[in-house]
């Protein structure tokens, strides 16, 4: 199978890759271009742990063709934080250890960040209804909601 | 920093060692592993529950351009009669080995049969598909009373039935029967004011890791074998593998990953020889992961059960007997979890009589293994059913029923086994005391209220630390136990509490098993305490060695020297640890400090309880979870963050197999629900914030006063459901899940009696 | 255990180790050494119990006059 040329923005930075009509982003980010820290659970769109956002909506990549990425912004975990420091939502999961075995964490924190992007101020139910498509299975969710609400806090302080 | 209760560390909530690679994304699971030259492979699964493999013709696949390796069952060792002994009894060789790819037969849809590595896993997916597998379709058993039956298909027709620890020569599905007595039972039922019997069924249901199995092999051309994996216990998979392949230990070095969740389900092996073998035939690495629905259909899910449990007490209040009859899927190979259960099915409460009568069963299912307090989930949602029905019947308030009845020290269980000092009061009088409790139940229609009491008795086994003392005061802490919850930083707590060290001036890692001393699994509640025992060993034996140097430095007798809150001194003379790191090199160079420990007592047993406020959807049976706390006996939560957190895990888990988890078996005996979608675990909209209140009943047993707290929560929430759904609607449950269409057909069946009894 | 023991629960014997009072045992009722006991150390499927304490040390571990020993399956978790 040939393989195709895309050219694609990833977490602000020109990107290109070649891969097979049928690799999917989850496949291209982690196998060809080395981000393993968008995690494959499920691969069919049930869990959230290969979340990332696609020009600022979020998706499950597992769920996306690698050559759909071709003139597209894609953000993943490795994107959040800076030279500065973690992002508020890294460093409130750490606090509030929001994270036992941490293989959702990183589809945990694409998806609280394009909450947050989209509504600085969530409710507790409104944080459980936009992370219910990431699922967790060690802690519970509990300490993953408080570390939402005390991010998104930190996050509008800093506005 | 302290914590405020005489601790400098233990008890304060520092951010985990691992936790900015882990919220970074840079920290490698075992998925993550990348090798040059890697191969991927992947595993073709029988489709049919149960089946005689005829041929396999791999030629095809083989031919396929990409394709480097094709395996079947064939290609491993033979096994024989062999049996092999890797720490919980002897096993038979060939079922281990069977599982792992399947030679005659194939015992379960997703049975493993042949595996494929090529260039990349898309091609060695297609390679599976050429590959041809003549199979003889036999008949199949996957109900457990179906399977206990004379006539049931047999899965193993050499397989006979052991009772009592004698074989009785007799073959069947029921691979173990036996007993626990105490006392004299029969007379104390007969004598018994109030008897009450009843009837339980607990669908199959799986651990649920959101990381699939995966293993990285490389079979090096001077016989050295490497395996990267997610696991529980490196050791264990190292045991494992060389069994499987008949290779020594000495010839097979394991590497964890990180690993994303386990539960018990990432104890047994299924891919690390795949991988090896994979590897020796292409001499490449070779990488598996599992697919998620393979996860759900070949990997070992825990036991659905059949319970009978009966209960005498006397007007008083004493329970006065205790029977039960617990049966439990084992899978497809004996070995399963039953006696677990019989340790935990009455052990919360003191009772003089009892029979625990036990039957292990195997079926056309996935070899069952553990999840989380294996066993305690089915005894306890059977158990306290009967508990609340006799508070009910003898009118006396069911927590002060449970009080009165409570374990305490010196009790002896229906296994022979006598308490020492535990919480299991304490913990029933937290429930009494918590501002939940006290607080109104919710009184609205369709709304109620239950509570439970549950147990697990953790374990010791193997850990060995080793630290090294750096020149600048830090101390890098090796040690073995693989990480699945945050216990490296705990490991690290108890190591740096004991020297007076910053708990960041202790780096800690988890090693290979060429680098550290043999350790047993993660799991069983263990890590903190036999692990932290370990470390506090290793860290009194560097405090020793210091000691030694700092009478050299000063030319004073060692035993002149004191240490005391992080300084050694002796006379006028001190020198802080950081000081006297520095002086290491001038008084015979590098100080290393080590510990194993096969904790010879005081394994301290965990309780844990649940108050659960529940709304049943009158139109639905859908069951909301309006308020849930959680109480577990800690002994001494090291890392409160982190004792909170398996609190809430296991209750969000327990959750889920009360309300909705189970395994859908078609007509054919294929797996339906091997997806998330419809395995349906909860999710963050299921559950509300989870309440948890940490007791503190000092283990004796431990430096600190630890108990395990990993598994015990998983205990109490299917019956603290079953109780508050109770509460609401009027009928107690006896089957789980209580999904929606059970909870709704109760809920009819009650309001139709009530209907009818009102003359309606 | 206790058809081993034709239905006794708790049977006193005399022994300042796990040894002797197997030993001990098996002179009471024959075949009972062989449940618990293989190559000379205890099999793996069973855990040793003195006084309440699971013991490593097996045939080894010291028993005191009014100690109790209790044989137990051997389990783990998950």
């Amino acid at each position: 199978m040939s393989k195709i040329h895309v050219q694609t923005t990833i977490n602000e930075e020109a990107t290109e890759f070649l891969c097979e009509p049928r690799e999917s982003l989850l496949e291209v980010l982690r196998e060809t271009l080395g981000f393993t820290g968008t995690k494959e659970g499920c691969n069919d769109g049930n869990c959230g742990a290969c979340s990332v956002t696609l020009d600022g909506v979020l998706i499950d990549s597992c769920l996306m063709l690698a050559v759909e990425a071709e003139g597209k912004s894609i953000s993943t975990v490795e994107g959040l934080a800076n030279p500065e420091g973690l992002h508020p939502i890294q460093q409130a999961f750490l606090e509030h250890a929001a994270l036992q075995c941490g293989i959702c964490t990183p589809g945990f924190l694409v998806a609280s960040k394009a909450l947050l992007d989209h509504n600085p101020e969530p409710s507790e139910h409104e944080i459980r209804h936009w992370l219910a498509g990431n699922l967790c299975r060690c802690t519970g969710y509990d300490k993953i909601v408080r570390a939402v609400l005390e991010a998104a806090q930190t996050v509008r302080a800093s506005a | 920093m302290s914590a405020g209760n005489g601790y400098k560390v233990i008890g304060t909530r520092p951010v985990r060692h691992d936790g900015v690679d882990k919220v970074t994304g840079r920290a490698v699971y075992g998925g993550d592993t990348r090798l040059s030259g890697l191969l991927y492979g992947q595993v073709l699964r029988s489709p049919h529950a149960h089946a005689r493999i005829k041929s396999i013709d791999i030629s095809k696949a083989q031919a396929l351009p990409g394709v480097k390796a094709v395996l079947t069952g064939a290609d491993l060792p033979k096994t024989g009669d062999t049996i092999v002994d890797l720490g919980e009894g002897p096993a038979r060789l060939k079922y281990m080995s069977d599982n792992v790819l399947a030679t005659d037969k194939t015992l379960y849809s997703g049975h493993p049969v042949a595996a494929v590595c090529a260039s990349n896993v898309h091609i060695a997916e297609e390679a599976l598909d050429l590959i041809e597998v003549e199979y003889e379709v036999l008949e199949a058993v996957l109900n457990l009373r179906e399977a206990m039956k004379e006539g049931a298909p047999q899965l193993h027709p050499d397989m006979t039935t052991q009772e009592f620890g004698e074989d009785t020569g007799r073959t069947s599905n029921l691979a173990t029967h036996f007993q626990h007595k105490l006392g004299d039972p029969d007379t104390a039922f007969a004598s018994a004011d109030v008897v009450i019997e009843r009837e339980f069924n607990t669908a199959t249901v799986h651990q649920g890791y959101i990381e699939p199995h995966n293993a990285t092999a490389m079979w090096n051309a001077d016989g050295q074998i490497t395996i990267w994996t997610s696991t529980q216990g490196s050791f264990a998979a190292r045991a494992q593998t060389g069994a499987v392949l008949d290779i020594p230990v000495s010839k097979i070095k394991v590497v964890p990953q990180e690993i994303g969740g386990g539960f018990g389900g990432k104890i047994p092996i299924y891919l690390e020889p795949i991988a090896a073998m994979l590897s020796k035939a292409s001499g490449q690495p070779v990488k598996l992961i599992m697919t998620r629905p393979a996860v759900f259909e070949s990997t070992g899910p825990t036991p659905g059960s059949h319970i009978k449990i009966k209960m005498g007490a006397n007007k008083d209040g004493k329970i006065v007997a205790a029977e039960a009859y617990i049966a439990f899927e084992s899978g497809a190979y004996p070995g399963g979890l039953v006696g677990a259960a019989a340790m935990c099915v009455f052990s919360c409460y003191d009772i003089a009589n009892g029979l625990i009568d036990c039957y292990d069963v195997v079926l056309n299912k996935p070899r069952s293994f553990a999840y989380r307090a294996p066993g305690s989930t089915q005894a306890c949602f059977a158990t306290e059913h009967v508990v609340e029905l006799l508070a009910a019947e003898l009118g006396i308030d069911p927590l002060e029923f449970r009080l009165k009845n409570s374990a305490t020290t010196g009790t002896r269980r229906i296994d022979g086994v006598v308490y020492p000092k535990m919480g299991c009061k304490e913990v029933l009088e937290a429930i009494r005391d918590s501002e939940h409790y006290k607080s109104a139940a919710p009184s609205g229609p369709n709304q109620g209220r239950g509570i439970s009491l549950g147990y697990w008795f953790n374990v010791g086994l193997q850990s060995a630390c080793t630290a090294s003392v750096n020149n600048d005061g830090t101390v890098s802490l090796s040690e073995g136990s693989t990480d699945i919850g945050g216990s490296r930083t705990s490991i690290a707590m108890q190591f740096a509490e004991t020297l007076s060290l910053d708990v960041d001036d202790v780096r800690a890692q988890v090693v290979d098993t060429d680098s550290i001393g043999h350790t047993d699994v993660t799991g069983g509640s263990r890590v903190t305490y036999a692990t932290g025992w370990a470390a506090y060993k290793s860290a009194l034996d560097v405090q020793a060695q210091m000691c030694e140097r700092a009478a050299q430095l000063w030319e004073v007798e060692v035993d002149q020297v004191a240490f005391e809150e992080g300084v050694f001194s002796s006379g006028d003379k001190s020198y802080t640890f950081k000081e006297l790191s520095g002086h290491l090199d001038e008084t015979g160079g590098p100080v290393i400090g080590r510990a194993t420990v096969n904790p010879d007592s005081g394994v301290g047993g965990s309780f844990a309880a649940n108050i659960a406020d529940v709304e049943v959807d009158p139109d639905t049976g859908k069951v909301q979870v309006l308020r849930f706390t959680v109480i577990q006996d800690a002994g001494k939560a090291i890392h409160p963050s982190y004792v909170e957190g398996q609190m809430q895990g296991g209750s969000a888990q327990g959750i889920g197999w009360a309300l909705n988890e189970e395994y859908y078996y078609n007509k054919d005996g294929q797996l339906d629900n091997s997806s998330y979608l419809d395995y349906r675990i909860p999710t963050s909209l299921d559950l509300p914030m989870i309440e948890t209140i940490i007791v503190e009943v000092p283990n004796p047993g431990h430096p600190f006063g630890v108990r395990g707290v990993g598994e015990a929560n998983i205990a109490p929430p299917p019956a603290a459901m079953a109780g508050a759904i109770a509460d609401a609607i009027g009928v107690r449950l006896q089957e789980l899940p209580m999904k929606p269409s059970n909870v709704l057909a109760a809920t009819q069946a009650s309001e139709g009696q009530a209907a009818l009894a009102a003359g309606g | 255990m206790q058809k081993l023991t034709e239905g006794q629960q708790q049977i006193p014997v005399e022994g300042s180790t796990v040894r002797q009072v197997v030993e001990a045992l098996e002179s009471l009722y024959p075949g009972f050494k062989d449940r618990i006991v293989e190559d000379d150390r205890i099999r793996t499927e069973i855990a040793v119990a003195v006084d309440g304490e699971v013991v490593t040390s097996g045939l080894r571990a010291r028993v005191g006059a009014e100690s109790e020993v209790h044989f137990l399956p051997a389990l783990a978790g998950g």
